[in-house]
């Protein structure tokens, strides 16, 4: 079962890497982690999505709260309906002759992804979603034209109505 | 305010931290530190190694509960300390580690004696600090100490590059004390609800038993502990790091449980409907497979540490806080419900004499050959006889095993070994450690010709202060532990466990000036413990050759259940 882990923490020397470290110390996986500074610059928020079931997060979640720096930690289902997620995705695929380009302009009208980038060969482009329609999104792609390369940002995710980390 | 340069302020905030005594090893990121401290009151001891300094800080603090001060200096003098941090960690156990480092303008270039302290020690500590600026020098060894010896204790490092100790800048030195860190508030005080759940199903247990382990040492919780158990009449077992956390000597007392745990103790545990567990973090060790463990309990755990809580064997009533808190306030409770005398519990505990009866400890003594049983034996009886009351330090092996069988403990911070990390080496320098501590106390390090070898060179330490405090090797020229599963599940094939080659121990003291006595035989054995435990103020090794062959039973046979057990069949 796939787990977003939202961590909010003070932003001293190291806190980052305790937060990873204890994962790998501990052997629990990290399938992608996003970490930056919240409007209050002595706070970083981390989103890690993992793998695990109920038991195997909640000892995550305890041991993440264990950390000196680490103010509060939430954990939600992957696409709950609790939580808006997001990952950005940049893609660059071969793009030559004009009827590949035109195909790939339509998959991107599809999906709603843009075209960020233009070389005569080359398209990137650029689709923001949540990781599961990224997966889509990618596959299609990579159907359509050859990938030359793919970047991730991980994802970014935030609880609806009025749960929040700061309260 | 006042003025002071970085490293007058390493050494005053110590003082004021009410710190009299550090142990550690000076070198060139250090320097200017060692040169404040010439002038302190602060008492500083040279050890001869940094993972000694630091069992010795170890050592002092598992006696006092105070925070332990170990000061090395960067690169291999802070590497050589993780060993003793991980022994530390292991046990939760409250100290604090300042390491030099390098300027921070070279910090990141591989500078000579250069390493990345906070990454190496990192898995082994509660927490660290690199001080970027001298201005965060007082204020990160105050938090360090607040964290090291609050919720569940542990090591902390404060690492200070050399620039930031520089003796021409001064600056204001800030003598306030509270400490708050947002993102850190241990729990103290146990949830009132779960607290009244867990003081109505104690009174209405049939066949309870109360686990203690070495939280309710490192936690003072020892006094409440054991007025709980005696008014509601329950047998108490301990884990390896709770011995000492109730009387041994006690009628309610069973021993110590898990891999080498007395037959009593782990069928009592295993025959329960309910454990009392209080800080303990049912350790592998302890446990044998959880899947087996303890079929009929249900599980009250006290723990400070959340995440210890459920991690192995799941929590029926969980309650997080301080040891003594909770008890006291279970206590309080037990009144409240008007709990006065304690239930009928007869049947149980005729249960229990039954498997008392076992005498699982029992051995046969051989003529002109000395057990390592009856040593711990002896120096235990004449102990008692001379009101001794010891402190224990062991290294780990098959000495220690039988000093937390065979050993009687009447207080608390008496028993100090290794149990967490199982660190070999620790023994002697934890014995330096408990002595300084406590001057009046008498110190007896049991060890192993293994362990002894891991940090000998802190003798040059006993030499110095000469420091009366007794050490005795069980000496039987093998890795006793690692031969005992050579002789059971390899074959025989005693791979690498025979330590040929070794001193003669008696020499090796003399050459440090000091007394040295070997035992051969066991008609001599309880004359010369008794002559060596007479002479209080003197130190000496004995030095006393045991049988190769004797293993430590019980044995719990792996991936059982805590009464799968081998006994000896002597």
């Amino acid at each position: 079962m796939r787990q977003i882990i939202s961590i909010l923490l003070e932003n001293e020397v190291g806190a980052l890497s305790r937060v990873v470290g204890l994962f790998s110390q501990r052997g629990y996986n990290i399938e992608n982690i996003t970490a930056a500074p919240t409007e209050d610059k002595t706070l970083s928020r981390i989103t890690i999505l993992t793998e695990g079931d109920g038991a195997i997060v909640e000892r995550i979640t305890k041991q993440l709260h264990k950390l000196v720096n680490v103010i509060k930690v939430s954990s939600q289902q992957d696409n709950s309906v609790d939580i808006v997620e997001r990952e950005i995705l940049f893609v660059k695929v071969q793009a030559v002759g004009h009827t590949l380009r035109e195909e790939i302009k339509t998959l991107c009208d599809i999906f709603k992804a843009q075209i960020v980038d233009i070389t005569p060969e080359l398209y990137i482009l650029q689709y923001v979603d949540t990781s599961f329609e990224v997966d889509r999104f990618l596959k299609a792609v990579s159907e359509q034209a050859e990938v030359v390369e793919t970047v991730r940002s991980g994802v970014c995710g935030i609880f609806r109505g009025e749960h929040s980390l700061h309260s | 305010m006042e003025k002071l340069n970085g490293a007058k302020q390493v050494v005053r905030v110590l003082e004021d931290l009410g710190v009299d005594r550090i142990f550690g090893y000076p070198g060139a990121a250090v320097t200017d530190i060692y040169d404040e401290l010439f002038d302190s009151k602060i008492t500083h001891v040279l050890a001869r190694h940094e993972q000694g300094a630091v069992h010795m800080a170890d050592g002092f603090a598992r006696c006092t509960g105070k925070v332990g001060v170990a000061l090395v200096t960067s690169g291999p003098g802070a590497t050589n300390t993780v060993t003793a941090l991980a022994t530390a960690y292991g046990d939760s156990i409250p100290l604090v580690l300042i390491t030099g480092q390098v300027s921070t303008d070279l910090i990141g270039t591989d500078a000579f004696q250069e390493v990345d302290t906070m990454g190496v020690t990192r898995p082994v500590v509660k927490y660290s600090f690199l001080c970027k600026k001298p201005e965060d020098i007082a204020k990160n060894i105050r938090k360090a100490f607040y964290i090291a010896s609050t919720g569940r204790k542990g090591p902390v490092v404060v690492d200070i590059p050399k620039n930031c100790q520089n003796r021409s800048y001064l600056f204001d030195y800030e003598k306030k004390s509270d400490i708050s860190i947002r993102s850190y508030n241990p729990t103290v005080f146990g949830h009132k609800g779960q607290v009244k759940r867990a003081a109505a199903q104690l009174i209405k247990a049939k066949q309870p038993v109360m686990l203690l382990g070495g939280g309710v040492v490192q936690g003072d919780a020892s006094e409440v502990a054991s007025k709980i158990a005696r008014r509601l009449n329950f047998p108490v077992v301990t884990t390896l790091m709770g011995i000492s956390a109730y009387p041994t000597t006690d009628r309610q007392y069973l021993g110590m449980i898990g891999m080498h745990g007395l037959y009593e103790a782990n069928e009592t545990m295993h025959n329960s409907d309910l454990i009392f567990a209080v800080g303990t973090r049912f350790a592998d060790r302890a446990t044998n497979m959880v899947a087996k463990y303890c079929p009929n309990a249900s599980v009250i755990h006290i723990d400070v540490d959340p995440a210890s809580i459920s991690k192995t064997v799941s929590a029926n009533i969980p309650i997080v806080g301080d040891a003594r808190t909770v008890l006291t306030q279970i206590d309080k409770e037990l009144d409240e419900l008007g709990q006065k005398e304690p239930a009928d519990l007869s049947g149980w505990w005729s249960q229990i004499e039954e498997f008392k009866k076992k005498n699982c400890l029992k051995y046969a003594k051989k003529e002109g050959m000395i057990r390592p049983q009856e040593v711990i034996e002896t120096i235990n009886r004449i102990s008692n006889e001379l009101k001794l009351n010891p402190i224990i330090t062991t290294d780990v092996g098959q000495h220690q095993m039988f000093s937390a069988q065979y050993f009687d403990f009447e207080s608390p911070r008496h028993f100090i070994t290794s149990g967490g990390l199982g660190t070999m080496g620790v023994g002697l320098p934890a014995a330096i450690g408990a002595k300084f501590a406590i001057p009046d106390a008498n110190v007896f390090c049991i060890t192993g010709d293994g362990s002894f070898q891991m940090n000998m060179q802190e003798l040059a330490v006993c030499r110095k202060y000469k420091l009366p405090i007794k050490i005795f090797i069980l000496d039987n020229s093998v890795l006793g532990m690692v031969r005992q599963f050579q002789t059971v599940f390899y074959k025989e094939r005693y791979s690498a466990t025979n330590l040929d080659g070794n001193p003669d121990f008696v020499k090796l003291v003399e050459a440090y000036g000091f007394k040295g006595i070997r035992i051969t035989d066991n008609d001599k054995l309880e004359s010369t413990i008794r002559e060596v435990l007479m002479a209080k103020d003197e130190f000496t090794l004995v030095d006393i050759i045991t049988d190769t062959n004797t293993k430590v039973m019980p044995w719990l046979r792996a991936n059982g259940s805590m009464i799968d057990m081998m006994l000896n069949e002597e």
